[in-house]
């Protein structure tokens, strides 16, 4: 066992990419379920965001129009989602799994072309003077774009729920809908706009992967990433910071433990493998034991104005 | 109750309709990934468009990708079963059971499992001595590591993937005796964001070769972007990452098989067998050796090749210990195929243990 051959600025540098996939999903989850609604597809609009910012980047070249086009496609497709459980009051969960499993095929139908080629990826940004300093130069200021992105989403979710009024009116909406509805807000119109929000951010999140973090499009390449992203904002307590906190650890765990398999830790395998999923419901259990989980209180409820 | 029974009207018809129609044989394939990984389902697939290409319109294919090891893929049997496949190649090693199991209920349908040890009178079992590539593989990492730390990105402990292992590692440190195998266990196939992770963590530790035992070809896309960093095509050519990072290449060659399976029920001679061809069958081959690779290594290497075809020469050959330094063959010795098709412990000087 040689665990000093682990780099610990190497290791933040690679949880910090291996996050921000889920991070993207989980902050729009985030935004969604505090309007009250649960959109369980998340893998399946992540997996279209990935596929569609793939073939996108491949064509034109540019893997930043990738990324753009990856947000609008998937929340085009979460907007089906917005339709049918808003307009039409569908069942959020059915419609949700639905919404994965449309966007699992309708990716792959896409991707068949695309298999094995490769893509344009996107250069780390290397910000300057702070790329350059000795320690936190590679692990926190160079990386791409993206990395920097998520961040400032999650911050900007934060002040926006948090600090302003459009921020009031949707935690209203999710919190009790009839009420709000009362006092005049359009609580359907709130909700889809959520919910696009949110199909945009998994696009993002699914596009990182296969543009910068695997680069490559193969089927199913998600893999259960946007379920994770799920748990992470149940873990959050629905709490922005919150949600950067559960990737960050989430991605840290994961890229910890094939580390630490690599320097042959004496630890048996299987458990360092689980290690991410048991830390994910130990701390869900955890939180759970407090009480106050912060859930919105109408979450998953349907809404019509005549009831 | 009136449209039940015109649906099931039309059903019997539609039913007879294409039973005329059906070819001589159907043949059925169960993948544990997606065509388009590039890898082991991708050379998978193309043994089945050589049957088609082989028996025109007396043959009918049906596949399923993605099929989860276990309960899942006994439902995918039957169901293959229940549309009248003749023959089902189940292409994974966690078929094993669930292909025993839907084989007794089907006795008149024929099964074929890739990598497994159970058989029945309806079972076959297939596999090909990736071990002999592993060889190779580990002769050309061995010679050029310049870090001595050779990443192996493995997928689960059962024997095929500790065979690789050894074989690799007996090869890499017969021509260098400082080299070190840093070995991951993805505990998966297929998962490109993960076998992606692996690669990068082996590289932050400084190996500059990656053996990877996975399906899809992440690991050669992260190597790539790191530069300086070799790898080999795992079960299919990995072609577009040539010359570097990949520098050569094992390739399961599936076609001639299937096709001569495919014959044998045709022909009503099948019967269950127990295949386990090589380099020399031409069921595994060795895809081209890059110029990354220098020509005497190459020439090494592509000697090695011919002489394990030959059979001249055989990757488990004495003097060998076990990991725990107790003899297992003796100076000049070759290994039997029953250790080698159970194998579960590490050769002497690897690190770290077999998960059980």
């Amino acid at each position: 066992m040689d665990i000093s051959s682990i780099n610990p600025f190497l290791l933040i540098a690679s949880l910090m990419v291996s996050a921000t996939p889920i991070l993207l999903a989980a902050i729009g989850e985030a935004v969604v379920e505090k309007s009250g609604v649960l959109n369980l597809g998340v893998e399946g609009m992540m997996i279209t965001g990935a596929v569609v910012g793939f073939v996108i980047a491949v064509n034109t070249g540019s893997p930043a129009l990738g990324f753009l086009c990856a947000a609008l496609a998937s929340a085009v497709l979460s907007l089906s989602f917005g339709f049918l459980t808003q307009v039409l009051l569908t069942n959020q969960v059915a419609t949700g799994l639905g919404l994965t499993l449309v966007g699992l095929g309708l990716s792959a139908l896409i991707g068949k072309p695309y298999e094995g080629i490769k893509s344009p990826t996107l250069p780390s940004l290397d910000i300057p003077l702070l790329s350059d300093l000795p320690v936190f130069g590679i692990m926190l200021f160079s990386h791409d774009a993206i990395v920097y992105l998520s961040i400032l989403l999650v911050a900007a979710v934060w002040l926006v729920l948090t600090r302003t009024r459009i921020g009031l009116v949707l935690r209203a909406v999710g919190e009790n809908h009839d009420a709000a509805h009362a006092l005049g807000y359009k609580v359907i119109r709130v909700r889809l706009i959520a919910i696009m929000f949110g199909g945009a951010c998994s696009g993002l999140g699914g596009a990182y992967i296969s543009l910068v973090r695997v680069p490559q499009w193969t089927e199913g390449m998600t893999a259960g990433a946007g379920w994770i992203a799920l748990a992470i904002v149940v873990f959050a307590s629905w709490k922005p910071w919150r949600v950067l906190l559960g990737a960050y650890l989430f991605g840290g765990v994961t890229v910890l433990q094939l580390n630490l398999q690599a320097a042959g830790l004496a630890i048996p395998v299987e458990y360092l493998s689980m290690s991410p999923y048991l830390i994910t419901i130990a701390v869900l259990v955890f939180i759970s034991a407090r009480g106050n989980q912060g859930a919105p209180a109408s979450l998953g409820r349907p809404f019509h104005a005549s009831s | 109750m009136k449209i039940k029974t015109i649906l099931t009207t039309a059903a019997v018809v539609l039913g007879v309709g294409s039973a005329a129609l059906a070819a001589d044989v159907k043949v059925g394939f169960v993948y544990v990934g997606p065509i388009g990984d590039g890898g082991w389902t991708y050379e998978h697939d193309k043994g089945r468009l050589a049957v088609e290409e082989a028996f025109g319109d007396r043959v009918e294919t049906l596949y399923q990708e993605m099929v989860p090891e276990g309960a899942d893929s006994e439902r995918v049997m039957t169901q293959m079963a229940l549309q009248g496949a003749d023959l089902i190649f189940t292409t994974s090693f966690g078929y094993m059971d669930p292909t025993i199991n839907v084989a007794k209920k089907f006795p008149n349908v024929k099964f074929e499992h890739a990598t497994g040890y159970k058989r029945a009178d309806n079972v076959s079992v297939y596999s090909a001595r990736f071990y002999e590539g592993r060889a190779i593989q580990g002769h050309i990492a061995g010679k050029m590591t310049k870090t001595n730390k050779i990443g192996y990105i493995a997928s689960f402990p059962i024997p095929e993937v500790i065979r690789g292992i050894n074989s690799a590692y007996i090869h890499a440190k017969r021509v260098n005796p400082d080299v070190e195998f840093n070995i991951i266990w993805a505990y998966t196939w297929f998962d490109p964001a993960k076998e992606a992770d692996a690669a990068k963590a082996l590289i932050e530790q400084g190996a500059d070769v990656i053996l990877q035992h996975t399906d899809s070809t992440a690991p050669q896309a992260a190597a790539e972007k790191a530069g300086n960093v070799i790898t080999f095509g795992q079960a299919s050519d990995m072609g577009e990452y040539a010359p570097m990072p990949r520098v050569s290449s094992i390739i399961d060659n599936w076609g001639p098989y299937y096709v001569e399976r495919t014959q044998a029920v045709l022909d009503g001679t099948w019967e269950s067998v127990d295949t386990w061809d090589g380099i020399g069958k031409g069921m595994v081959g060795i895809g081209e050796i890059s110029d990354a690779v220098p020509a005497d290594v190459k020439a090494e290497a592509l000697a090695m090749m011919n002489a394990i075809a030959a059979g001249d020469y055989h990757p488990f050959t004495g003097p060998l210990n076990k990991q725990d330094g107790s003899p297992w063959l003796a100076d000049g010795e070759v290994s039997e195929d029953g250790p080698l098709l159970g194998m579960n412990f590490y050769v002497e000087g690897l690190t770290g243990d077999v998960p059980q």
